[in-house]
């Protein structure tokens, strides 16, 4: 069982315009109207860097940036775990594409987007960050995959640690054989210990599996929750939405399950003072 | 560094068994004698009739390789060679003792590649329908091209229930899976774990490479005043990682320290100072309590690319001084991608039981202007801590420690 407390949530999804703009969905207050998500290039990238971001690209650096402007947090000094069960759909595809044709000759720039850990090498540059930085990868149970190693980071290195989870889908043929419902990003500021900007506790508990993971109640999220494995982090944002204590549970590989208890820490900020945690 | 705080910020783990393929042969033996003798693997490519002149090292016979019962599914050249490399050394025997000791559910898979099977996306795309454009029936996704296969496999064929990810931080990953089985170690989420990876030929890279022009058309020289660029391989590798101080005696092997940093600087060009390189040697040594003066040999990322190379020599040159002996082993089996964290520290570690430092094969004359202690020969020497370096795409960088026991 490991602890840690989140400082600030980004969101980027279908009718999920950014966390703050979401909370009355998310909580119930509001019902859920998809709409096509568009990310704009970042004003963070240079230049140069800003008109060939790709999709990845733009949806964490969204996420990232309105994560950390709640948390309060410098993310040039925030260690990062970026994970996602596929990478940038089109531009695998249009390698693909190239590879498949008589003339096999490939663009450089979108040879070195087509690596997994793309959007992390683009937020290194655009926040300056060179702090550790990994990129993982657990087809349906990524999200899942990503908490863990970023709640397990934090507590056994003493140091806030940031996961971004996002998906985009692949154009035909890829997305016949992997369809995935939306793009959707989402981000959460780690902190091992409790912080002035900490508005909720989560206990994860790494078990056997033993029920069926959480649902959302708005049939359209449910959907999305179902199509989208970064947004298998659903339950646990409209629990903090709701800002009450709630259990969540996450599937994790088939035999295993992630047990979340997320609790408010709505007057913690009194007590604690916006301390940092032990540099790792 | 300052060589005021030496405690090891990281818990040591025992590298309980750990097994090798690369173009120089399947196995510790095979991977041995090859060091020892400096006998390259690298070949005029000949895979997939690429049209342009390069050597790579490829591995022989992965198309027959057979899939555990049960698991045909996973049919693809990637986990062809996992699949090889498990049946090295009787890596399976000592996951079987782990299983009995520790339980299932508690022995993660956390492994690492940068292409997964994409070759077998690569195939299909050449098959698709006529008419409708789609993927060939047969073409598996979630087994094959997803980069979480491998793991997947993994944990099928060694029959493990615990936590499990793919790491895929391009060139950087199977050196980073060995923090990720260390933080999940140190948080109580498992008590032993499986690292490593693979990486396999494909067209993406043979072709990515050649387009960003960092391809050699000769054998890779790294560090050599004359050095024209990469020779592409394939590799996989895989280590058990436990916690346990029982069972050690002085040949055990230990990881003592893992530091990551990130460029901030380019996708797919490193910091020319080097800084990131930097970075992540100073944390690994901080990591494992370890003076630079302690380190017996540094084996370098050393891909042979004329601002790569460069860039490194600064970086180790300032960091871990200019008379440690340290060289890279990409001569031997190319840059084998993904899979060049875990094969390197396999170099290492033999380097250490067998007491001796690998040469560099096709390097003739060191950069001149290099401040490093390059060794072009290998030999005979006794290596109690060394380092090893992989940096990637994206600004990814990682330093592994090894050693014995202090």
């Amino acid at each position: 069982m490991i602890r840690v407390y989140i400082e600030g949530v980004g969101l980027r999804g279908p009718g999920l315009d950014g966390w703050a703009a979401s909370l009355p969905v998310l909580s119930g207050a509001v019902a859920h109207v998809p709409a096509p998500v568009s990310v704009p290039p970042s004003a963070l990238l240079p230049p140069n860097e800003r008109r060939r971001a790709v999709q990845t690209v733009r949806l964490t650096l969204a996420v990232g940036a309105e994560a950390f402007a709640a948390a309060g947090r410098d993310a040039g000094e925030t260690a990062t775990i970026f994970t996602s069960s596929g990478g940038d759909g089109d531009t695998i595809h249009e390698i693909l594409n190239v590879l498949a044709s008589s003339n096999r000759e490939l663009s450089p720039t979108r040879f070195h987007n087509s690596v997994h850990n793309t959007p992390a090498g683009y937020w290194g540059i655009a926040t300056e960050s060179r702090a550790p930085s990994s990129t993982l990868c657990c087809h349906d149970d990524s999200f899942a995959a990503g908490l863990l190693e970023a709640a397990a980071q934090a507590t056994a290195e003493r140091r806030a640690v940031t996961l971004i989870a996002y998906d985009v889908q692949y154009p035909e043929p890829l997305s016949l054989v992997r369809p995935i419902g939306a793009p959707f990003g989402v981000a959460l500021v780690l902190t091992p210990v409790p912080t002035a900007a900490a508005r909720a506790a989560v206990t994860l508990t790494l078990r056997p599996k033993c029920g069926v993971a959480s649902a959302v109640a708005s049939p359209t999220l449910e959907a999305l929750r179902r199509t989208t494995p970064a947004a298998r982090s659903l339950p646990l944002l409209a629990a903090l939405a709701r800002g009450v204590a709630a259990a969540v549970t996450l599937d994790y590989l088939g035999n295993l399950e992630l047990a979340l208890d997320v609790t408010p820490q709505l007057d913690v900020g009194a007590g604690v003072g916006h301390s940092e945690p032990v540099a790792g | 560094m300052s060589g005021m705080d030496r405690e090891p910020a990281m818990p040591p783990l025992a590298v309980r068994d750990f097994t090798v393929v690369t173009s120089l042969g399947a196995g510790r033996a095979a991977t041995a004698a090859a060091l020892r003798e400096g006998r390259s693997g690298l070949q005029p490519c000949a895979f997939d009739a690429v049209p342009f002149a390069t050597y790579v090292g490829e591995i022989a016979g992965l198309d027959t390789v057979p899939l555990e019962h049960g698991l045909a599914q996973f049919d693809c050249r990637l986990n062809r060679l996992a699949a090889l490399t498990l049946r090295q050394d009787g890596f399976a025997d000592s996951i079987a003792v782990a299983r009995d000791r520790y339980g299932a559910e508690r022995i993660g898979v956390f492994l690492g590649t940068s292409t997964s099977g994409l070759l077998q996306t690569e195939l299909a795309y050449r098959r698709r329908e006529a008419q409708t454009g789609a993927l060939p029936a047969d073409f598996d996704y979630a087994r094959t091209h997803n980069t979480y296969s491998l793991a997947s496999f993994v944990r099928m064929a060694l029959r493990l229930a615990g936590p499990a990810f793919v790491v895929s931080t391009a060139c950087a990953a199977t050196a980073k899976v060995f923090g990720s089985a260390a933080r999940m170690i140190a948080a109580g989420l498992c008590d032993a774990a499986v690292v490593g990876g693979a990486d396999t030929l494909c067209a993406t890279t043979l072709y990515g490479f050649h387009s960003l022009g960092v391809m050699s058309d000769e054998p890779c020289r790294p560090f050599d005043a004359e050095r024209r660029g990469i020779s592409i391989g394939e590799a996989g590798g895989f280590a058990l990682l436990e916690r346990s101080t029982d069972r050690i005696d002085k040949d055990t092997v230990f990881l003592l320290g893992v530091g990551e940093s990130t460029d901030a600087y380019h996708m797919s060009s490193p910091h020319p100072e080097g800084t990131g390189a930097r970075l992540a040697m100073e944390r690994a040594l901080s990591a494992a309590g370890v003076d630079p003066s302690e380190i017996d040999y540094v084996n370098l990322h050393g891909t042979a690319t004329s601002v790569g190379d460069a860039a490194e020599d600064r970086a180790v040159a300032d960091v871990i001084g200019t008379t440690t002996p340290c060289n890279s082993t990409k001569g031997f089996a190319g840059h084998t991608l993904g899979a060049s964290g875990v094969i390197e520290a396999a170099f290492c570690a033999l380097g250490i039981l067998d007491g001796f430092i690998p040469g560099s094969p096709h390097t003739r004359t060191v950069d001149p202007t290099f401040r490093s202690g390059y060794r072009r020969d290998g030999g005979p020497a006794r290596v109690d801590r060394v380092l090893s370096n992989s940096f990637g795409f994206g600004g990814a960088n990682c330093s592994v420690v090894l050693g014995r026991a202090a």
